[in-house]
């Protein structure tokens, strides 16, 4: 490998600082307490303190899974601090009220939730360690009836909501990881687009994570009711810290008879260092439920955290639901992605793509690991799935863990799976043309993703191509 | 579960299993304690996750002594493919001299049971025995290790080319019912020789039984293996078999395995590119009815430069039945070079059947070039139409189809009278005809 893949893959971590500013936590630990402190600190309801309750119980019962292929030390969960949030916010009027220190973060990060947005025509949620700190463009979207806002907000403005939808697609017994969020998570976006309604805005949630030693485990509610539809993405990042942090997410989706959401994610939280040390593990539950003639559909670039762990999944329950998956994993250094989907088929015509491009630079280890399932009713059943692995430099592994499970015999499926290094020629092509190596390099990876950018809504995919060429400086030796 | 055999081991040490060389009780005796610490695999097992040998485990299949039998030549004739090759018949898991006929074999060539061997050549043997069916992980391997009875040993020497195929006969009938047989394979291809196997599994009636077979091939520089694997065993039967394959630099290993018979099937294929430059090919055929079971699962190991495996296993599920396909490839960080592909492809005919395949790549090395791929589905309906608009009946339409589906699996054996067979086999199967 030549030197300029090298340090093509290795730049540094732009957004690795620490915002200064006076935090309200709550002690160390995971008892009941906590929870009930968690609870009381957001004024909830008592129905909700009980279902996190449950959760809690429930995940004492759980032991942690151990079968991803990925390798980390154990997590203390005595060790964390499971809320966390900036002291200045209070019940905020408007944007102005805001810490003018936070507003200067998200600057930093390149969000800025006023004006640019504005103009963007982009609604942003911004999250700040644990809660939700401002939620921009809200006359616009109350205006067709749609609402964006933090999850705390709703469970206070729509109870109903959230009551019915909570745990309706991930029940709190989900999985290990699910019940934990379940029972401590923070704040998070609820959305909801009623009867018919085409959302008018891209939405989008700025996470950050900020304080030390916290988990971050926000949850993640949208409801599209009948004929409606919604676009919405989530963009995360974090401070360099030598501690590992735990984000433990759930998003759910719930997509009623013709509607349609598209769920973007540009994932780029802290990675840790050139050694290994440091960085985010990012296991997260994200799952949708699509009903007769839904559509739900997952587009991620995974260019950050030191593990990922996470299968974005569609359960198409309704006949002719739609469930698409398309992904980029970015791995270098020493991170590790065990990633992929699920795709349920379990209504008539049901039709499920997948589309996976992996790249393994430096010490990366990428897993694609996705699952198709046709059930004994899914009548003509359709899945194309496509995972492809790109290997940068010899250090790193690129490995495919498709299961593919039919009980329909009317059901077609495809899977296809490649594996190979950089192009030597399609390299040697571009110098030719005169572009340096990481010029080069950056281009061909920018086409082997192609397939899944032109799915992210148009500013996401220059940022995410960025982002693309940030994480990968320095992988050509 | 692996308690009732404990009393079995201990009777079976104490009896035939402690015979021959020293090391041979030791090494039963670990194989079993093995055993007894692994139980049978479960579905929470990885690598079991889609086949549940519950039927297996929850029975407990006898050690068999078998009496004398009055099978005859002309009742095993349909069995045998072509009478000319040399041939080892064993029934109910002991050597029938009357039936077999490998006196004409090359004089360097060896090939006697294992039983023979142990007497003859027990060093040789200890060297070989065990040597690649690792049973660590492997609680079927580890039992058939434990308990043993016969088998043949094949020693290709150096450069000798054997043109005829040598065809080794399990047949199985009413006396093995709620028996287990564990018959064991070694061969070894030294340098730059040839050989052709193939090993017939012939269940007799409706026998219920378990056949827990294990082979291990040792495939040296420059040598070549050709290994067909015909699995017929009676419907009521269970059957779970293990290769173990290792290879040498420019070696070539070509293996086809063959499942039609048995309640429940198991064939583990692995294999191991231990040099550079050798090559794998792995491909088989799967053809199922009724509540029929059958997993494949193959393990590509390139270990070395400059290798490459090809894979292409084919499924054909009717009824109720149940196909499994677990394929996985591994590169080591200096297989450079490697070139793997694998295919996997399963047509359904009927509402019931199910299908479950896993292909895994696991990659370390970056100059590689890998693929697999994987379908399910139907008869093309525009096929169908096609042949239909030329006047062809539907039901012969379907067949024509489904034959030609198997066909491509069925192309890749290079012995014209076993693809002939098994193409005959198929071809009755689902045109209903008798061909003469």
């Amino acid at each position: 490998m030549s030197s300029s893949i090298e340090t093509l893959v290795n730049k540094e971590y732009a957004y690795g600082f620490v915002t200064d500013i006076e935090s309200d936590t709550i002690p160390r630990g995971l008892t009941e307490e906590t929870i009930r402190a968690i609870s009381a600190k957001k004024d909830e309801p008592e129905w909700l303190l009980d279902w996190r309750l449950k959760a809690f119980r429930r995940w004492l019962t759980m032991t942690e899974p151990h079968w991803p292929n990925v390798t980390y030390a154990p997590i203390d969960y005595q060790a964390q601090t499971y809320y966390s949030a900036p002291k200045s916010v209070k019940p905020l009027q408007s944007l102005d009220e805001v810490d003018p220190e936070l507003l200067r973060t998200y600057e930093k990060l390149g969000i800025s939730l006023t004006e640019q947005k504005r103009l963007s025509g982009v609604a942003v949620d911004a999250i700040f360690d644990s809660v939700s700190v401002g939620t921009t463009m809200k006359k616009e979207l109350s205006a067709v009836g749609v609402v964006f806002c933090s999850f705390g907000e709703a469970v206070h403005s729509h109870p109903e909501l959230v009551k019915k939808y909570l745990g309706s697609v991930v029940p709190y017994s989900d999985n290990f990881f699910a019940a934990l969020n379940s029972a401590v998570f923070s704040d998070g976006s609820f959305v909801y687009v009623p009867k018919g309604v085409k959302c008018p805005l891209e939405l989008s949630t700025y996470f950050r994570i900020n304080a030390a030693d916290t988990g971050q485990f926000e949850r993640t509610l949208i409801v599209a009711e009948e004929g409606a539809s919604v676009s919405y993405l989530e963009g995360c990042t974090a401070p360099k810290r030598a501690t590992n942090q735990l984000h433990a997410a759930v998003v759910e989706i719930v997509a009623l008879d013709d509607s349609s959401v598209k769920y973007s994610t540009v994932q780029n939280w802290y990675a840790g260092d050139e050694n290994g040390v440091g960085g985010i593990y990012n296991f997260v539950t994200k799952r949708g439920k699509a009903f007769t003639n839904a559509k739900i559909s997952w587009t991620q670039v995974e260019t950050g955290s030191a593990i990922t762990w996470k299968y974005p999944s569609v359960i198409l329950q309704g006949d002719n639901s739609v469930g698409e998956f398309y992904s980029v994993a970015v791995v270098n250094n020493h991170q590790q992605a065990d990633t992929g989907t699920k795709m349920i088929h379990i209504g008539k015509n049901t039709k499920s793509t997948i589309i996976s491009k992996g790249i393994s630079a430096g010490k990366g280890q990428n897993s694609y690991r996705g699952q198709v399932k046709v059930l004994p009713k899914a009548e003509n059943a359709r899945n194309y799935t496509q995972c492809d692995s790109m290997l940068i430099g010899n250090a790193c592994g690129a490995h495919t863990f498709p299961y593919i499970e039919v009980a329909n015999p009317t059901a077609t499926l495809e899977h296809e799976a490649s594996t190979s290094k950089i192009g030597e020629d399609q390299i040697f092509y571009c110098k030719s043309r005169g572009l340096n190596a990481e010029h080069a390099i950056s281009l061909i990876v920018a086409g082997f993703c192609k397939e899944v950018f032109k799915e992210l809504p148009m500013e996401f995919a220059l940022e995410a191509q960025q982002l693309l060429g940030i994480s990968l400086e320095g992988s050509v030796g | 579960m692996t308690a009732p055999y404990t009393d079995q081991f201990e009777a079976y040490a104490s009896n035939g299993g402690g015979e021959g060389p020293a090391w041979l009780p030791t090494l039963r005796k670990r194989a079993f304690d093995r055993f007894s610490d692994l139980g049978f695999p479960t579905t929470r097992d990885e690598d079991w996750h889609f086949t549940s040998v519950t039927p297996i485990a929850e029975r407990t299949f006898k050690a068999l002594k078998p009496g004398p039998t009055t099978l005859t030549l002309s009742e095993l004739r349909p069995w045998l493919v072509d009478e000319s090759w040399h041939r080892l018949v064993f029934v109910n898991g002991q050597l029938e001299p009357a039936l077999s006929q490998f006196t004409e074999l090359p004089a360097a060539v060896q090939v006697s049971t294992l039983s023979e061997a142990l007497r003859e050549e027990p060093e040789w043997v200890e060297k070989h025995l065990g040597s690649l069916a690792a049973f660590d992980k492997a609680a079927f391997t580890a039992l058939n290790t434990a308990f043993m009875q016969d088998g043949v040993v094949v020693r290709v020497p150096k450069s000798e080319v054997v043109d005829t195929p040598l065809h080794i006969v399990h047949v199985v009938d009413a006396q093995a019912e709620g028996a287990a047989l564990h018959p064991r394979l070694v061969v070894v291809a030294e340098p730059l020789s040839q050989i052709t196997l193939v090993e017939s599994f012939v269940g007799l009636g409706k026998a219920s039984y378990l056949m827990n077979a294990v082979a291990e091939v040792a495939v040296g520089n420059g040598a070549r293996v050709d290994h067909y694997k015909v699995q017929r065993e009676s419907t009521e039967a269970f059957h779970v078999g293990t290769t173990q394959v290792t290879q040498g630099r420019d070696s070539m290993y070509h293996s086809f395995s063959y499942a039609a018979g048995a309640a429940l099937s198991r064939t583990n294929i692995y294999t191991r590119l231990a040099g550079e430059g050798g090559e794998a090919r792995l491909n088989g055929m799967y053809m199922l009815d009724g509540v029929q079971h059958a997993d494949h699962q193959t393990f590509v190991e390139h270990l070395a430069e400059s290798c490459a495996s090809r894979e292409l296993y084919k499924g054909i599920l009717d009824g109720s039945s149940h196909g499994v396909f677990n394929g996985k490839v591994y590169v080591d960080p200096i297989a450079q070079k490697t070139d793997g592909k694998q295919t996997n492809k399963a047509l359904l005919l009927s509402d019931r059947a199910r299908v479950d395949t896993k292909p895994q790549l696991e990659i370390f090395a970056d100059d590689v070039k890998c693929t697999h791929g994987a379908t399910i589905g139907r008869i093309d309906e525009s096929a169908l139409f096609y042949l239909q608009s030329r006047g062809i009946p539907l039901e012969n339409a379907k067949a024509l189809l489904t034959y030609a589906f198997a066909a491509e699996a069925l192309e890749t054996i290079e012995i014209d009278a076993l693809r002939v067979e098994l193409e005959r086999g198929v071809f009755e199967r689902f045109t209903h005809t008798r061909l003469e």
